[in-house]
């Protein structure tokens, strides 16, 4: 029952911040932490009711459409609540980084706000596709609606094409589960959109592939991989602060999690056979978002290719199907998610006192504002996988499971450690090194501001040097994920995965 | 003592937190306590640790912490204390105490002085972190983290544009090495399941033996060195280091971070020692580097770039000896060239301060009077540095030349040392008399700041006696067989350094035209250039990146994204056309239609 509060609490909570602004300017703020709080106190006992060695903490089910074989199903395992966490913590710092930021329509800004988080709640817990995907869903318009009506100057063209890009792609993904839905009618006469059937599923290699494809590129598009990241620069770019930073930090990771959670063990084989492709994309994006980054004017801009950079990896580490790369993958999420959203709230900061956000016009910020430019140097340098970050951590988890996989894609994908070197020292040098900016009349981080970066920081600083909770947190899914052996494909593409070995190298 | 092993790290780590905390809200005296005495702390830990280990001569480990466990990879936080371990503590601690305290004068009262300490503080814990780990990944740690203060550090004036580029090359070529390095870990996960390097070394010697493997690993540690040493291909950045300050040039860019190359292959020794051909291509890149370096400091203009040069010129001759099997003789030269060559910046630093600022020599010149202490400390430095006898020089210089002679015989990489001898005398003699003889140019202000003295003189001893110091390397290097060295080879050892001195006061006195013609001449032009690296790089590399960078800022992969909006809203118009709502054109429309329907219907 607690897994449906989780998901009611911010559901209620948004109508209820919504009616509360009317009541008193303000108090929707407040509201809005108080009913996140309460999610988070709410997931705070659920790891020590878990039964030792299950998978799953606990599972909720309920009838819904059962003739169609639809019902509420929900489950909890370490996978999702490393992402509930991460999802609540930015959650909170959304609201709080828009405190001065939001002035207009507040209580509607965070009756958005907090519908999204309530989708991507259900997204990270639902085990029934059906669900899933109605949460989906949910969790998408709010944020397109963030972006339309809070966004910058050109904010309708980012939300329509955030918009497109992701219906189509979700089309694709509903297409693929009803496919998948069928065939299990055709082999059992029972039909069931329920997560543990179509596990149980045994599919030709054909029809696998394809439906491996639709719920790939489905993920693909939110993650982003290259080239399906298109829509991303824009949205993150023409979005409020808030917005950016739930973007980046939660909404890029349920294509991840999808990739997880469901492409990888409802097809294992023929994600086997696709690993060496989707491989290359993740190293094509890291090398790709890294040169855009480095190619970039606006900081917000930068930092969003930089997203593209990292996600690079997690794409890499996914599909390198192996304990060391997963585990690497789930770190860089978590990562990434702090340090991006790190950046893109400094941007934010530097846009409410300059009100601009080009690079070519900002510089000098250290002697003005010591301590914003102080964090500034910590999460580039996050970004840039410094030892003793999180990022790094990741990264080399990533690196080491997929170089066992596949070397020389995983050398490829080396060479974005030079190309994150040169975009994030770029940042660094352009905005607070140089000649100071004529108007100085700025103050430096406020004590609301200052929390919500050493929060950031310290999380980074903790989880680059004691990664192990989360490494164990996350270690059963993984091994979930995994237990499936990734049987060859008969014919096919048998050279693929042999060339994916390590044999090559003398 | 070995519970203590921890401190010695961890005291300017904690000192570099408070500094860069809450630094700007300390005074500069506290500052100077916090910055100095934590490397003190460290120095005097270092100094009874190193003696405890003197009399009873153990290697020792400490407890590990766990740092992460998962599948297939253990690693800890754990340190390892050893000869080499020792002889590197005592020259980073030592040499940065005497640094720290030259730099708490030579910084008073700028801006950014708890920042400096700060930077300088977090340096010198991630250099002891790098000596003292007992993983590679912690070696990694220290080693990005070294490269990240030397980042700071370089681009430590950060309003001068200049200085940030620096800065940023500095780091970006670096990493490039440190990518090779990264590899080398992967591979050795992928072998044997762990990153403990007294593991992995056994386990290599054990499994590794006439496999390719060790060859290819020997390779990529050595791009990792190449880069944090600034040898030949990756030492373009160093000149361009010495935008920071001088004490961080110093510290950082002579006597320890560009070390740490060395320090690797000799740590890893055991995995190089399986790969003879890389061993040869160890020696020849220090040859190749100390000689085109020699030849690049003999034509410079800027008093610290002639050092920068002279320092990879160094720095290749612990290469060469490295890849020649000369280990103890290699790490025997990093400590005498940590000793001269930090005493050449402090005093470069001097006369720097006393000139305004001026870096330029064609603008200095006879100093001799007028900054006798300083010409003392150059004259010493500059003796050390050329190899003169009875200098700590000479002795390590000596031993590189001989061992490797012994080991190997007259290769080509030994030939350019020993011409490299020469060369290192020429310009050495020839910075010493443009500094200090000639004609006055600038009148300096007194140089005798007695801050500055102490550390001075206390290097001025270590550069003339430091050859002394035992180095308790005999369990960490197996011993050399001796070898029968021709009193030919060794008499020609001793010679180049006074040759190169002859032909300089020769030039000197009589061959002002010469000097003059040659300056300006293309050749000394380009090995002024460093022989073109920066200009090949940029035209191959920097360029083209950055013409990539130009061309797709707006991305080209959205340009099909772009054409199906625009086609959908060309076919909105298109069709709209029809919906315009005039009575006539539709009527037109409808008769048209009729017409085209019925002639297809009746033919």
């Amino acid at each position: 029952m607690s897994l449906v509060l989780l998901i009611l609490i911010p559901l209620l909570g948004a109508l209820l911040v919504w009616l509360a602004e009317r009541w008193r300017t303000g108090f929707s703020r407040v509201l809005s932490l108080a009913v996140l709080g309460l999610d988070a106190l709410l997931l705070l006992p659920l790891p020590h009711q878990a039964p030792a060695g299950e998978l799953w903490w606990l599972q909720f089910r309920a009838d819904w459409l059962p003739n169609l074989g639809i019902g509420w199903h929900f489950a909890l395992d370490g996978l999702s609540a490393l992402l509930l966490w991460l999802t609540l913590f930015i959650g909170a710092l959304s609201v709080l980084v828009s405190w001065r930021e939001i002035d207009q329509r507040v209580g509607f800004f965070h009756c958005n706000l907090l519908l999204s988080v309530a989708g991507i709640i259900g997204v990270f817990t639902a085990l029934d596709l059906f669900v899933f995907f109605v949460f989906w869903e949910l969790m998408l318009i709010p944020m397109v609606l963030l972006i339309a009506i809070w966004g910058h100057e050109n904010r309708r063209y980012a939300a329509i094409k955030f918009f497109i890009f992701t219906q189509a792609s979700s089309l694709l993904m509903l297409v693929a589960i009803l496919g998948l839905v069928f065939m299990q009618y055709g082999q059992t006469g029972v039909m069931s959109f329920d997560y543990e059937d179509l596990l149980r599923l045994q599919l030709a290699p054909t029809p696998a592939f394809w439906l491996m494809l639709g719920f790939f590129v489905a993920f693909a598009v939110k993650l982003p991989m290259v080239p399906l990241h298109t829509w991303l620069p824009d949205a993150h770019t023409e979005a409020p602060t808030a917005g950016s930073v739930l973007l980046a930090a939660i909404l890029l990771k349920t294509g991840a999690y999808g990739l997880l959670r469901f492409a990888l063990p409802l097809f294992p084989a023929a994600s086997a056979d696709f690993a060496p492709l989707a491989m290359g994309l993740g190293a094509l994006g890291v090398l790709y978002g890294a040169k855009l980054a480095f190619a970039q004017h606006d900081i917000k801009r930068l930092v969003a290719y930089t997203s593209v950079s990292h996600m690079g990896f997690v794409l890499l580490g996914i599909y390198a199907m192996n304990d060391l790369a997963l585990q690497g993958a789930l770190m860089q999420m978590l990562a990434h998610g702090l340090s991006t959203a790190a950046l893109f709230i400094i941007v934010g900061m530097l846009y409410a006192r300059w009100h601009t956000r080009d690079l070519r016009q900002l510089g000098g910020l250290w002697s003005l504002l010591p301590r914003l430019s102080g964090f500034t140097l910590l999460f580039a340098l996050a970004s840039l996988g410094l030892p003793g970050l999180a990022n790094f951590m990741a990264e080399f988890l990533i690196l080491a499971g997929a170089f066992q996989r596949d070397w020389p894609i995983t050398l490829v994908a080396m060479l974005g450690l030079v190309g994150a070197a040169l975009y994030a020292l770029l940042l660094v040098q352009r905005s607070l090194w140089g000649a100071t900016v004529p108007d100085a009349k700025v103050h430096d981080c406020s004590p609301r501001e200052w929390s919500v970066l050493a929060s950031l920081a310290v999380l980074l600083l903790l989880f680059g040097l004691h990664p192990q909770p989360v490494l164990d947190l996350v270690q059963r899914p993984v091994a979930a994920i995994l237990a499936e052996p990734p049987a060859p494909n008969p014919g096919g593409t048998e050279p693929l995965l042999q060339r994916a070995s390590m044999e090559r190298l003398p | 003592m070995t519970a203590w092993l921890g401190w010695i790290p961890a005291l300017p780590l904690f000192s570099s937190l408070v500094l860069l905390l809450v630094g700007g809200r300390l005074g500069q005296r506290l500052v100077t306590l916090l910055g100095v005495g934590s490397v003190l702390g460290s120095a005097l830990l270092s100094g009874l640790l190193i003696a405890d280990f003197l009399a009873e001569g153990a290697a020792v480990t400490t407890r590990q912490l766990p740092w992460l466990s998962s599948m297939g990879l253990e690693v800890a936080f754990g340190l390892y204390f050893d000869g080499l371990s020792a002889v590197m503590l005592g020259v980073i601690t030592g040499v940065g105490l005497l640094i720290h305290l030259y730099s708490a004068a030579y910084m008073a009262g700028d801006e950014g002085y708890a920042r400096f300490f700060g930077y300088l503080n977090l340096f010198v814990g991630a250099m002891l972190l790098l000596v003292l780990a007992d993983d590679f990944l912690l070696l990694y740690l220290g080693w990005e983290g070294v490269g990240l203060c030397s980042f700071l550090l370089i681009g430590f004036w950060y309003r001068e544009p200049a200085n940030g580029y620096a800065a940023r090359k500095a780091f970006v070529v670096t990493r490039v090495g440190d990518i090779a390095l990264a590899v080398a870990l992967l591979i050795m996960i992928q072998q044997f399941g762990t990153l403990h390097i007294q593991t992995v070394i056994e386990r290599a010697q054990l499994q590794w033996l006439g496999s390719d493997w060790s060859f290819w690993v020997a390779l990529l540690l050595l791009g990792g060195a190449v880069g944090k040493s600034a040898q030949l291909p990756l030492q373009t950045w160093l000149p361009d280091a010495m935008a920071g300050p001088t004490p961080v040039s110093a510290l950082i860019h002579a006597a320890t971070m560009v070390t740490a190359g060395v320090y690797l292959i000799a740590r890893t020794q055991g995995i190089f020692l399986l790969a003879p051909r890389i061993m040869e291509l160890v020696a020849l890149v220090g040859a190749l580097t100390l000689f085109l370096a020699a030849c690049s400091a003999l034509v410079q203009h800027d008093l610290k770039r002639v050092l920068a040069y002279s320092t990879i010129s160094q720095i290749g001759y612990m290469f060469f000896a490295l890849g020649a099997g000369a280990f103890s003789a290699a790490i025997f030269h990093l400590m005498t060239h940590a000793f001269f060559k930090a005493l050449l910046f402090l005093a470069a630093g001097q006369v720097i301060l006393s000139l305004h600022h001026e870096q330029d020599l064609r603008r200095m010149g006879g100093l001799l009077r007028r900054l006798p202490f300083s010409a003392l400390c150059f004259a010493i430095g500059c003796a050390a540095l050329a190899a003169l006898p009875l200098t700590s020089g000479f002795y390590s210089k000596d031993a590189i030349l001989l061992q490797a002679y012994g080991l190997h015989g007259g290769s080509l990489a030994w030939w350019l040392a020993l011409a490299g001898a020469a060369v290192t005398a020429l310009y050495s003699l020839r910075l010493f008399l443009k500094l200090f003889f000639g004609e006055a140019v600038t009148e300096p202000s007194p140089d005798m700041r007695p801050t500055l003295v102490v550390p001075l003189a206390l290097l001025c001893l270590l550069a003339l006696f430091g050859a002394l110091i035992p180095q308790p390397l005999g369990a960490v290097f197996a011993p050399l067989a001796a070898t029968e060295v021709p009193a030919a080879v060794h008499g020609a050892i001793l010679i180049m350094p006074w040759l190169g001195l002859v032909t300089g006061v020769l030039l000197w006195r009589y061959g002002r035209g010469f000097r003059q013609r040659w300056s300006d001449s293309a050749l000394a032009r380009s090995w002024r250039a460093g022989w073109g690296f920066d200009a090949l790089y940029d035209g191959l590399l920097v360029q083209p990146l950055l013409l990539l960078a130009r061309l797709n800022r707006k991305d080209l992969a959205d340009r099909p994204v772009q054409f199906v909006a625009w086609l959908s809203a060309r076919g909105h118009a298109w069709l709209s056309v029809t919906q315009n709502g005039r009575l006539r054109r539709y009527a037109a429309g409808i008769a048209l239609g009729a017409v085209l329907v019925l002639t297809v219907v009746t033919l």
